[in-house]
């Protein structure tokens, strides 16, 4: 098989949900979508954007109701869920109540009839891949949150799946615990050579963990790129707003360059994607770690609010159009007073053009 | 109360808690409280409980009055002797296996009547908990409707319907698929029929209570690790509601143990059970305290068998995290 072929192959998957209301809600709206073999690909987006749709659709939780799916070239939309060669770790863990540890990581192995002496070697296998040798006669309930998320991933990792789906796994978690286990994610991901879907609202997590991010929206997929280029470059001005924070600013693009009036800039070199931009009215998204501001009498900006966050001293300035953000690590700028005025200006490689 | 007392098996038991729940609501904290608050609850235990169950203890013991009504205050061990025993006019001995037979029957009915409410009552019940929530309401009240009236007055209805001119038959014949009627009234198949018909709301209402807190998750998670829907039943969605099926089987085994209407008026006599041999005793056959003895023996049967239900109950509370009576109380 060509190596470069994607693992997992989502084309034109459509399903619309009816509402009690009698109304309908596209979650998913012709989805696309190729995962490559061994990679880590994370679904991004707000709650009710219908990432986790897709992903029940591909556990077969859900059935489409057009397009298809494809697994390493098989079509398993129309396949019953048990022959569908994924697992999922469901964001409630659904770790079953009445069986031990052990047993409930041996329960996917005795559904494929591998012999009883195979899968007691695999779930010791599977339990040291997660920390938790010694744990298997222990009863879920006797086990913290953070240790059931072990044993979730334990149970659907035991069974070797193609690809495995991960519902929103480390919501559940505090901050710190949730840091860890976006670590120990990667690493299983890297050791195992499994391909990983994981479905998470955070944009931290999923910059922090993707190789690929899908960023969706209202049952699109909006765009797909490693996540410093979706970072760096957002496509569009939800991208921009919801992956992280953006400045987004209006202005004018001809031949020669782009001019944002309100701020009084001219870019005099085409932007980076200015190529396929028609000339006209445009807007441009630039990040606040891109922008940088010095005080200056005459500024048209004036400073409204200064806060420190993690490292960062964050600014905020008024302009007569609107408000700008700036955010530079402590240690290179004095911070400014409230009501300073201060010249705005950013690298033109910086700002990539969005359309609404 | 962790463990049902003898009381609870042969008083009414949806009548005996409620004292007691009267007397906990007084308390401010568990072990706290004057110890006079207790006394309409003891009052009411011993004078409807513990006394008659004193009565009939005795009563057991006792010698035959002349003209059978009442008894005789002479101490023997006759009533429990004749439960084997029967007593030719010569005055010999041999071993009767009649009553045996009867309380052999009785189990017999009470097992069919359970397995049988299990099994109907498994899919209601799941059907019932995988309802919308504001129709699982109305669905579970309609479960109860059987209650609006007295028991005695639906097994006679049950009569009219399994008759020989009754509903079934008309329709059987009326259809063309039988020419003579099928006689159902008065076989034990009557009997079994009304005792499923009676306690069925019983074993439906705890397993629902069971399934309802089911979480459908679980399901899922057993779909998605490559199980077909029969092992999803049987490994996961059963032993979930598995304290609920051994309330059910508590609230359905016992009494049907010691039903008397439906074998009575459903069975025609002819397939007694225990209770109809227990009420014979005080009426027609006269003899009271053998009566009593034939009752003590139910009681110590049902405290046996409820042991029995405590101990796999306890043994599955240990397996699922919750109790098997949580569910029952």
């Amino acid at each position: 098989m060509d190596a470069s072929a994607p693992a997992l192959s989502v084309r034109d998957v459509t399903k619309t949900f009816q509402t009690p209301e009698g109304g309908q809600v596209h979650a998913l709206d012709s989805v696309s979508l190729d995962i490559a073999d061994g990679s880590f690909m994370v679904l991004l987006g707000p709650s009710g954007c219908g990432k986790t749709t897709l992903l029940r659709c591909i556990a077969g939780l859900e059935s489409p109701d057009a397009g298809q799916i494809t697994l390493r070239g098989q079509r398993i939309d129309d396949m019953p869920v048990w022959r569908r060669r994924v697992n999922t770790v469901f964001q409630s863990y659904a770790l079953f109540p009445h069986m031990t540890v052990a047993q409930n990581i041996a329960f996917g192995l005795q559904m494929d009839k591998v012999p009883g002496a195979i899968i007691k070697r695999k779930v010791e296998e599977s339990l040291d891949m997660v920390h938790l040798s010694g744990l298997g006669a222990r009863k879920p309930s006797q086990l913290s949150g953070g240790q059931q998320q072990r044993v979730a991933l334990a149970r659907a990792l035991a069974k070797e799946p193609e690809v495995l789906l991960l519902d929103e796994p480390l919501s559940a978690l505090d901050l710190k615990l949730r840091r860890g286990m976006q670590s120990e994610l990667k690493r299983l991901q890297r050791e195992t050579s499994i391909t990983f879907v994981l479905v998470t609202h955070d944009q931290d997590e999923a910059m922090a963990m993707g190789d690929q991010v899908a960023v969706f929206n209202a049952g699109r997929i909006v765009q797909v790129g490693e996540p410093r280029d979706v970072y760096l470059r957002p496509n569009s001005r939800f991208v921009a707003d919801f992956i992280g924070e953006a400045n987004v600013l209006f202005g004018t693009l001809d031949t020669y360059g782009l001019v944002i009036e309100s701020l009084g800039l001219v870019a005099r070199d085409r932007l980076l994607d200015g190529a396929q931009v028609p000339a006209g009215t445009v807007h441009v998204a630039v990040r606040p770690e891109n922008v940088t501001l010095d005080k200056d009498p005459v500024g048209t900006a004036k400073v409204t609010d200064v806060s420190y966050v993690g490292g960062d001293i964050r600014v905020e300035v008024r302009t007569a159009a609107q408000i700008i953000v700036s955010r530079v690590p402590s240690q290179r700028m004095v911070p400014p007073s409230i009501g300073d005025r201060m010249s705005v200006s950013f690298a033109e490689k910086s700002l990539s053009v969005v359309n609404d | 109360m962790s463990s049902p007392g003898p009381a609870t098996a042969v008083s009414a038991p949806a009548s005996e808690p409620a004292p007691q729940t009267a007397r906990v609501r007084r308390l401010r904290t568990a072990g706290q409280g004057s110890w006079w608050s207790g006394i309409p609850g003891f009052v009411y235990l011993i004078a409807l409980v513990l006394l008659p169950l004193i009565i009939i203890l005795v009563y057991s013991f006792l010698s035959r009055a002349k003209l059978g009504v009442g008894v005789k205050w002479e101490f023997t061990l006759t009533p429990y002797t004749e439960l084997l025993y029967s007593e030719s006019l010569s005055g010999g001995r041999s071993f009767d296996p009649t009553y045996l037979q009867i309380i052999a029957n009785s189990f017999w009915y009470a097992i069919i009547t359970s397995v049988v409410c299990l099994v109907l009552a498994i899919p209601i019940a799941m059907w019932l908990a995988t309802r919308p929530p504001e129709r699982r309401t109305l669905l579970v009240f309609a479960v109860t409707i059987p209650f609006w009236t007295s028991l005695l007055i639906r097994t006679y209805s049950f009569i009219i319907i399994l008759n020989d001119n009754g509903p079934i038959n008309g329709t059987l014949q009326s259809v063309g698929l039988i020419d003579e009627p099928i006689a159902m009234l008065y076989t034990p198949f009557a009997t079994v029929v009304g005792l499923v018909y009676t306690f069925l709301p019983f074993m439906i209402l705890p397993i629902y209570a069971s399934a309802e807190r089911f979480d459908f998750r679980l399901a899922e998670a057993a779909y998605d690790l490559g199980a077909g829907k029969w092992t999803v039943l049987r490994r996961v969605v059963l032993p979930s509601v598995r304290p609920g099926v051994i309330a059910g089987l508590v609230l359905v085994f016992i009494p049907a143990l010691g039903s008397y209407l439906a074998p009575e008026l459903l069975g025609g006599g002819k397939s007694s059970m225990i209770a109809n041999v227990i009420a014979a005793q005080f009426g027609a056959s006269r003899n009271w305290p053998f009566g009593a003895a034939l009752s003590v023996l139910l009681l110590v049967i049902t405290l046996l068998v409820l042991v029995i239900f405590a101990v796999v109950a306890k043994r599955t509370s240990r397996a699922t995290g919750r109790g098997g009576w949580d569910a029952l109380l």
